[in-house]
């Protein structure tokens, strides 16, 4: 197969902090470096971006020493911890900023998804928009008129196709946007992890759609997700980025594998694994079940499951309870909260528990997401915290009649109906 | 190993551009994204307003007005014999239309970070969209001036206009270079240090005063001669001077003048061209 991108010693370093006064002394003395024909003094090799201890320079790499190749017809999927670099690799793929270092060469036409609907007006209509949104996406006028019926069919908002988009549900939006996007003829399909919006039916389109275009077609496609579940079911190879460098690069499996692995802290938690405005106010410190270290919980599926975990507040938060989720394959099953309703939490040691009844789960191994927030969710003033995949722990391959082998799926109810003869 | 003929790419990304490579080629590809831009900005502007595209109108008109009360007739400048509103109309709507191209390039990467930051087409498209659209208005605006031109002709109080009109494509070309080139080159110090946009947002207005818009060049050169070079120092007067002795016939036209203007116009335009596409490239980062 040809190759269509060829990386070599990509970096790209960004600056942290603030612009303002303090920098114009530093760009001057890079300057002033640069017309001596040095090396640029604040772009010191070596240091590793980790975003929650503290470093030396304000520099930071984001991406350092890329190097690798993709054929044509390659599924990629790129995977993650946040802030490993999973974005800035698609923003340079797609030109829209350039590496520091290193170059990236490319075979054919890119067509980037970073966000849907970009370039939107809200104040035009849908089918303004589309041709709009087709050309800032590299399209020709006679081309999009050529698609057009096709797109709007995709979407479906045919009806709404004269009203302008800031009228549009938000699901709506969505739909147009990627139904535009979908439509591109490019070789190359990069998509950053736009579908977690739109529903679930219409997500199943778009994995469908990107499949059939890297498998039908031949194109080729990067794709950057969290949910393991459509990585594995679109990507052929698996791409593990870790603090800007590359860990694993090779078969979607074993790329999985390897970043759950990742996750998975069997020691206490570290406070590194938390993002989020709450994070620095609470720390969550272990995590139990059913009383024991859930790196080595067993769970029979006749146990009922309790999941404990420790934590301190360091400053008391006004409202807060904690959430819990629960993943299995990547696909997120459930999710719970301690408490029914946010209420005060004082500083000092405390716990959450929740109760997974007995028989629900079936056997596999299942991720727990710690979190909380303040309730007022998503809306302005939102607290929160959140770390994803913590701990892991395994439901054992033990069936019963109250978990019944042919009884498929994510979650198991034990068989409670009868039969009536009449 | 690699066959050296598959070794052929159609993109390389870099760290840093060439910056005489404008990309042209990649310009021309997305010509139906500039007019699909103007189109927007054009139909945007109207849109859930009852008069529409008249709002093109209101402001020169009140602008004029205003002019002529306080310049013409409190501050009672002089206007070259011609009808104070013409005199006033002809330096506004060439001035606005530069100061429009000026401040709306000036900040254009930061208008459009969201946008330019998840999507890759050739940047210099943004600005050009600008110009472009400005000209729509500046165009809506002159048919104003020309219907207006029309009445004082009728009653007799302007000739009519002479062959120096031809130039007015010249002049057009002159002014939207001008505040686009200028425009650029703050675009790229704005980008990370926002300082240059409050000079842009109080001086552009002050900088009018040194340009013919309230009073004419033949006044500066009579009253002022010492300090004349500093209206003509200004390559916006040219183009003014020019249009209204073209279509007015009055006015102080000069080649000398025109070519100055036509020669710091280019120096702008090539200046501002070269800092643009190195800006471009990574001003996600930093905007």
């Amino acid at each position: 197969m040809a190759k269509v991108i060829k990386v070599e010693d990509l970096s790209k370093a960004y600056q942290l902090g603030n612009f303002g006064t303090g920098t114009i002394s530093r760009d001057l003395e890079r300057f002033w470096a640069r017309i001596r024909g040095k090396e640029d003094p604040f772009l010191k090799i070596g240091e590793i971006n980790d975003r929650t201890t503290k470093g030396t320079s304000d520099i930071i790499w984001s991406l350092r020493e890329l190097n690798f190749e993709v054929e044509q017809g390659d599924a990629v999927g790129i995977i993650g911890r946040n802030g490993a670099g999973k974005s800035t690799l698609l923003k340079i793929l797609s030109r829209v900023t350039s590496p520091t270092i290193g170059t990236v060469k490319i075979k054919g036409r890119v067509a980037s998804l970073l966000e849907v609907g970009t370039g939107f007006h809200p104040e035009l209509s849908g089918r303004e928009n589309i041709y709009l949104n087709g050309a800032i996406l590299g399209m020709r006028k006679a081309e999009i008129k050529r698609k057009f019926d096709e797109i709007v069919d995709f979407a479906g908002v045919e009806r709404y196709i004269d009203t302008p988009v800031k009228r549009y549900s938000s699901g709506m939006y969505v739909r147009l946007a990627f139904a535009v996007a979908a439509h591109l003829e490019a070789e190359i399909l990069v998509v950053d992890e736009v579908l977690a919006v739109g529903d679930a039916e219409f997500q199943k389109k778009c994995i469908g759609k990107m499949g059939d275009v890297s498998k039908g077609e031949g194109k080729t496609v990067l794709f950057v997700s969290h949910n393991m579940g459509s990585i594995g079911q679109l990507c052929s190879k698996g791409m593990l980025l870790s603090y800007g460098q590359i860990q694993t690069y090779d078969k979607t499996t074993t790329a999985i594998a390897h970043y759950m692995r990742q996750n998975k802290n069997n020691e206490a938690l570290q406070p590194s694994l938390f993002i989020g405005s709450l994070k620095d106010q609470i720390h969550f410190t272990k995590v139990t079940i059913n009383s024991t270290d859930s790196a080595v919980a067993e769970i029979l599926p006749a146990d009922t499951i309790r999941i404990c975990v420790y934590g301190t507040c360091f400053k008391e938060v006004k409202l807060f309870r904690t959430s819990f989720s629960i993943t299995f394959n990547g696909e997120r099953i459930l999710t719970t909260h301690d408490l029914v309703r946010p209420e005060l939490l004082r500083e000092g040691n405390f716990s959450s528990e929740i109760v997974i009844p007995a028989n629900f789960l079936r056997p596999g191994e299942y991720f727990i997401s710690i979190g909380g927030h303040n309730g007022n969710h998503l809306g302005p003033g939102e607290e929160w915290i959140y770390g994803r995949d913590v701990v892991s722990f395994v439901v054992l391959e033990e069936y019963s009649l109250a978990n019944d082998f042919a009884n498929t799926g994510l979650v198991n109810i034990p068989n409670s109906g009868k039969r009536t003869y009449f | 190993m690699d066959n050296p003929q598959q070794e052929i790419w159609d993109i390389e990304i870099s760290p840093k551009n060439n910056l005489f490579d404008l990309k042209l080629k990649d310009v021309w590809h997305y010509r139906d994204l500039l007019i699909l831009l103007v189109r927007r900005d054009f139909v945007a502007f109207y849109k859930q307003t009852i008069l529409g595209p008249i709002w093109f109108f209101v402001q020169p008109v009140i602008t004029i007005i205003t002019y002529t009360i306080v310049f013409g007739t409190l501050a009672n400048i002089p206007v070259d014999g011609l009808p104070k509103p013409l005199f006033y109309l002809a330096g506004t709507i060439i001035w606005n239309y530069f100061s429009d191209c000026l401040t709306k390039t000036s900040t254009v990467f930061k208008d459009n970070a969201a946008m330019l930051g998840k999507v890759y087409f050739p940047r210099l498209i943004m600005p050009l969209s600008i110009v472009l659209s400005n000209l729509v208005k500046f165009s809506v605006q002159l048919i104003l001036f020309i219907v207006l031109f029309i009445l004082y002709f009728i009653k007799g109080q302007v000739p009519a206009p002479n062959v120096f009109i031809l130039l007015f494509p010249l002049l057009i070309l002159l002014i939207a270079a001008q505040g686009l080139g200028l425009g650029m080159i703050i675009s790229a110090v704005t980008t990370k240090y926002r300082d240059l946009t409050f000079i842009v947002s109080f001086g552009v207005p002050l900088i009018m005063y040194t340009t013919t818009v309230i009073y004419p060049l033949s006044v500066v050169l009579q009253k002022y001669h010492n300090y004349s070079w500093l209206i003509k120092l200004n390559p916006v007067t040219a183009v003014i001077e020019t249009f209204r002795y073209g279509f007015l016939g009055k006015g102080s036209f000069s080649w000398d003048l025109l070519g100055y203007s036509v020669l710091i116009t280019m120096v702008i335009l090539v200046t501002g061209t070269i800092i643009f596409n190195r800006v471009e490239k990574n001003f996600v980062d930093t905007v």
